[in-house]
């Protein structure tokens, strides 16, 4: 581990920094101002990034929560509870960030667009899926319980989205195409579209390392208070 | 399981608490509903499939906890844990058993939903909802036995199923109401075909998912 610490210590995290400064300066001094949306467009930067890395972390709590249903190693479970967190975050992001783009385009801050309502869906998915590990007796039950449901969770995804899509398309979306003919023309918005995910990247791996750490010197703490208290493991 | 099944049976068979509660529950948000949209206006035809559907829901939410409650008093759970058989034909059994209450209660409130709302379609028509029905307590219960069984043993575990459940079956409760609004308006089955596929697919997944990880949802 001391290999990957290091690894963390003195590259990602700083590369997390520098990526995300540069990030922020291409989104508000360098990336051209959109021509029909104006400066809210600007969002969008953070916006998709978080969406995506959105994904990412609540594919590898599955991913996770597999492997610990597998192997039963406490690695597996904090990874699980960690990514779950962190996507946690980037899910209230995306859901934050959206609607403060849709009121100046769309002129609402909400419609039930297929793509809106998964995302709130999945928002719900995962709180209860905090929720359930804070309520749950032991740490070893609270870890199983979370797995079933990350798996769960990940499977039912798909058929959110499929049930929710035709939900809005039988009756016409008020919008379904989100950017339609104002895409990315300038090679500069696809530069700064691509740092900023860059930047988010980073910035999910270095929180989810970061949250890790503090579980697993939980998970010590817990052991020593555990072995002080009785004399034995 | 068939033994499983019918042990739950002959408990409800001798008590009654299950089908009683959610019989009422049913009928309460029946009522409940129908004093939010009123059930005379014009809008009865677009609310009424959603006001039986969310009478469906809180009625299983509340019996599919209750399956497990019961299994709970007496560490009657230890001992269905130490039977001799797998921990799947366990949820089955459970499943089958959540499934036959709900379809029970069903059978009643259904007919008392139509009264109600002053539905005014031929029999035959009505009839048509009873197979999005079925799909959909089957695909409820498959999720809502394996969640229960999680949720029972947690702090809060009253109101942890419905957080639980309520998002993932979100699928479920969109095909039943499209489906349902379809069906009341006088069209034809192959016309929700689309909506049924999604139910057989959420049903079949969600059972062979349940089959697999119950396991670890009753583990000690």
């Amino acid at each position: 581990m001391p290999n990957v610490r290091r690894l963390f210590d003195f590259i990602v995290g700083p590369l997390t920094g520098l990526t995300m400064l540069a990030a922020i300066y291409m989104v508000f001094v360098y990336v051209p101002t959109d021509k029909f949306q104006g400066i809210v467009q600007r969002i969008f930067y953070f916006h998709v990034p978080a969406a995506i890395i959105t994904f990412v972390a609540f594919g590898l709590v599955a991913v996770a929560s597999a492997m610990f249903l597998w192997q039963g190693t406490r690695f597996w479970d904090r990874l699980a509870h960690s990514a779950a967190e962190c996507g946690m975050l980037f899910c209230t992001i995306v859901l934050i960030t959206g609607p403060i783009w849709a009121r100046p385009i769309w002129g609402t801050w909400w419609t039930w667009d297929a793509r809106l309502t998964t995302t709130l869906i999945l928002w719900l998915i995962y709180a209860a899926y905090l929720m359930l590990r804070e309520f749950s007796a032991s740490g070893d039950q609270a870890a199983r319980y979370a797995a079933v449901l990350g798996i769960v969770g990940v499977i039912d995804i798909p058929i959110i989205n499929r049930s929710v899509y035709w939900w809005r398309t039988i009756h016409p979306a008020v919008l379904i195409t989100r950017q339609g003919g104002t895409g990315l023309t300038d090679p500069r918005m696809r530069a700064t579209l691509l740092v900023s995910f860059i930047a988010f990247a980073f910035l999910l791996s270095w929180l989810i390392w970061i949250r890790n750490e503090s579980a697993r010197l939980q998970d010590e703490a817990d052991q020593l208070q555990q072995h002080l208290l009785t004399g034995h493991d | 399981m068939i033994a499983l099944l019918w042990k739950d049976l002959l408990i409800e068979f001798r008590t009654k608490e299950t089908l009683a509660s959610l019989l009422m529950l049913g009928l309460l948000t029946l009522l409940i509903l129908s004093f939010a949209f009123d059930p005379m206006s014009e809008l009865r035809g677009e609310a009424a499939p959603a006001v039986l559907w969310v009478a469906v829901i809180f009625a299983g939410v509340l019996g599919i906890n209750r399956s497990f409650l019961t299994e709970r008093d007496n560490e009657c759970m230890q001992g269905l844990l130490l039977a001799p058989v797998d921990r799947g034909t366990i949820y089955l059994a459970k499943v089958a058993g959540n499934i036959l209450f709900m379809v029970v209660a069903q059978a009643v409130i259904v007919p008392i939903f139509v009264l109600f709302f002053n539905l005014s379609q031929s029999l035959l028509v009505l009839m048509r909802l009873v197979p999005i029905l079925l799909l959909g307590l089957t695909g409820f219960a498959a999720v809502g036995t394996l969640f229960a069984a999680v949720s029972v043993r947690t702090r809060a575990r009253e109101v942890m199923l419905p957080l639980l459940l309520l998002p993932l079956a979100v699928p479920v409760l969109i095909a039943g109401v499209k489906a349902s609004t379809r069906i009341l308006a006088g069209k034809p089955l192959a016309d929700v075909s689309q909506w049924l596929h999604l139910l057989i697919g959420f049903d079949a997944l969600f059972l062979v998912v349940g089959w697999m990880v119950f396991e670890y949802a009753v583990e000690e």
